[in-house]
């Protein structure tokens, strides 16, 4: 009954799916890749960020990684790009450009 | 089966309503959590309940709720986290636990419901029919009724060993007739509380959500391309709890010396007329049929039991050597066509080329008493449709002032 989650997908038998459709394990919306809902996409521009990190709570994805106490470039595979973090960002730091490409 | 212990119980007469004797059933069962809101006429089984637990002779945890859709919320909750769970509600208690009926049997939670069937408005009625248990029929519940006090007694101890088994996981519902059956004091005779507890076991789910170290998610969003395989394999447990329900009757007649099946045949076995009936009206049409073979009429009653899973192919093949069936619906479907033992049945009968004449009644409604005379009169008329060839309309509703 304990099945992988990663053994769950759209080519298997109704037979082999999990009853009721429960997910075993944690930390599984990882394996979603919403980023494919985009149709903004925001473009980080690294030279004008002053590291405020304003950016970063606000995003609803989690889509802004932040490595030693600095933000780094967008998780694309998460981002469904609302253009919450480019409407904060106080230095036009963050561009939305249309489509789903950055 | 999962484990199952028969100890061959005493009997203990008692005399008891229907509300009390399914509140005295929970108690021996003790179920480990009941959420619950109070509505006219089921009020009485949460109260007995809570009685109950107030005097130490159980120890579920009740729950009082703001309503019954929290009532049903909170049970899909607790039995996700792993408690055995059932809640009790009738009429508009029902409807307003609609959304989460749906989601009670797709999370694949056994959850038990004793329902006390009473009507819908409108207009205002607080008495026995059973629109309420007809409008949850396509949620995906197991749905059980019972004809008296008795049955709905020896139902709610067989409800967790059918719902919790393997093959099945879907929530269940233990139905009763409101006011008649739930209010009316009769004879019973009851189990030993060692027995029925041996009987009903332990909930022992193999994932939930209480477990330390085994995270799981319940009831997740799915995308399209994986409902309709969910769906399918839903609708296939719910055709599993056919012979569930069966083996659980013969483990309960073990045990109690009292056979149950998906519907009882009441001197049917030459009848040419035959009654399909459901609840406590079944009473009535049994003692018409005892005056009537008085008079040398070949007729007999089908009381159904099981209505979900819906036997089609089993109440055809029982029907298969009579003249014609008079279906008795205690609901209206609004839909020009048939109510819905008329319409299953029927479609039940086509299917398997079983070509009886078949008349559609639709009695009782709010409350409205149905009396042997009534079973009389629709006898009659099935005779005069195969003897006479007379046109019977379909659909006609018994005792209507016209």
């Amino acid at each position: 009954m304990r099945t992988d989650v990663e053994k769950i997908n759209d080519r298997i038998p109704y037979t082999e799916l999990t009853e009721g459709m429960q997910l075993f394990g944690s930390g599984t919306s990882r394996l979603f890749n919403t980023g494919e809902w985009r149709t903004n996409t925001p473009v980080f521009h690294a030279d004008k960020c002053k590291q405020c990190l304003l950016c970063c709570p606000v995003c609803p994805d989690v889509s802004i990684p932040v490595v030693d106490g600095k933000r780094v470039d967008f998780d694309y595979d998460h981002c469904k790009g609302c253009g919450i973090c480019a409407a904060v960002c106080p230095f036009d730091a963050i561009e939305m450009k249309e489509g789903i490409e950055p | 089966m999962s484990k199952l212990e028969i100890r061959k119980s005493k009997e203990l007469k008692e005399r008891m309503s229907g509300n009390e004797a399914v509140a005295y059933a929970i108690c021996q069962v003790e179920p480990d959590v009941m959420p619950a809101f109070p509505i006219t006429p089921s009020t009485e089984i949460p109260q007995l309940v809570s009685n109950y637990i107030a005097n130490g002779q159980m120890d579920t945890d009740f729950i009082p709720v703001e309503s019954e859709h929290s009532a049903m919320s909170a049970a899909i909750g607790s039995e996700a986290a792993g408690a055995r769970t059932m809640t009790a509600t009738s009429s508009a208690g029902l409807a307003l636990m609609w959304e989460e009926l749906l989601l009670a049997a797709s999370n694949r939670m056994p959850v038990a419901l004793t329902l006390v069937n009473r009507t819908l408005s409108g207009p205002l009625n607080i008495n026995c029919d059973h629109t309420d248990g007809m409008g949850a029929r396509d949620t995906g519940w197991i749905q059980i009724y019972a004809e008296d006090n008795q049955e709905v007694y020896d139902n709610f101890i067989q409800a967790y060993p059918i719902a919790e088994d393997p093959r099945v996981r879907l929530p269940i519902m233990i139905c009763q007739d409101g006011f008649i059956t739930s209010h009316a004091v009769q004879n019973i005779k009851l189990l030993e509380t060692e027995s029925v507890k041996a009987f009903a076991g332990t909930y022992e789910p193999e994932e939930f959500l209480l477990n330390p170290g085994k995270p799981v998610a319940v009831g997740p969003y799915s995308i399209s391309n994986f409902v309709m395989e969910a769906r399918k394999a839903q609708a296939e447990a719910m055709e599993n709890a056919k012979e569930v329900i069966l083996e659980v009757a013969g483990k309960f007649a073990e045990m109690s010396g009292r056979q149950y099946g998906l519907f009882e045949e009441y001197r049917t076995e030459d009848a040419d007329y035959i009654m399909v009936i459901m609840g406590s009206a079944a009473g009535t049409a049994k003692q018409a049929v005892d005056e009537l073979r008085e008079e040398g009429w070949k007729v007999g009653v089908l009381k159904l039991r099981v209505f979900r899973p819906f036997p089609e192919k089993e109440i055809a093949e029982a029907l298969k050597n009579c003249k014609a069936a008079a279906i008795m619906d205690r609901c209206e479907s609004y839909n020009g066509n048939a109510a819905p033992l008329g319409s299953e049945i029927c479609a039940g009968l086509f299917r398997t080329k079983t070509m009886i004449e078949a008349v559609n009644y639709t009695y009782g409604l709010g409350g409205r008493d149905f009396t042997t005379e009534h079973v009389r009169g629709v006898f009659a008329e099935l005779r005069a449709l195969v003897e006479e060839g007379k046109a019977i309309p379909q659909n006609q509703y018994i005792g209507l002032r016209k």
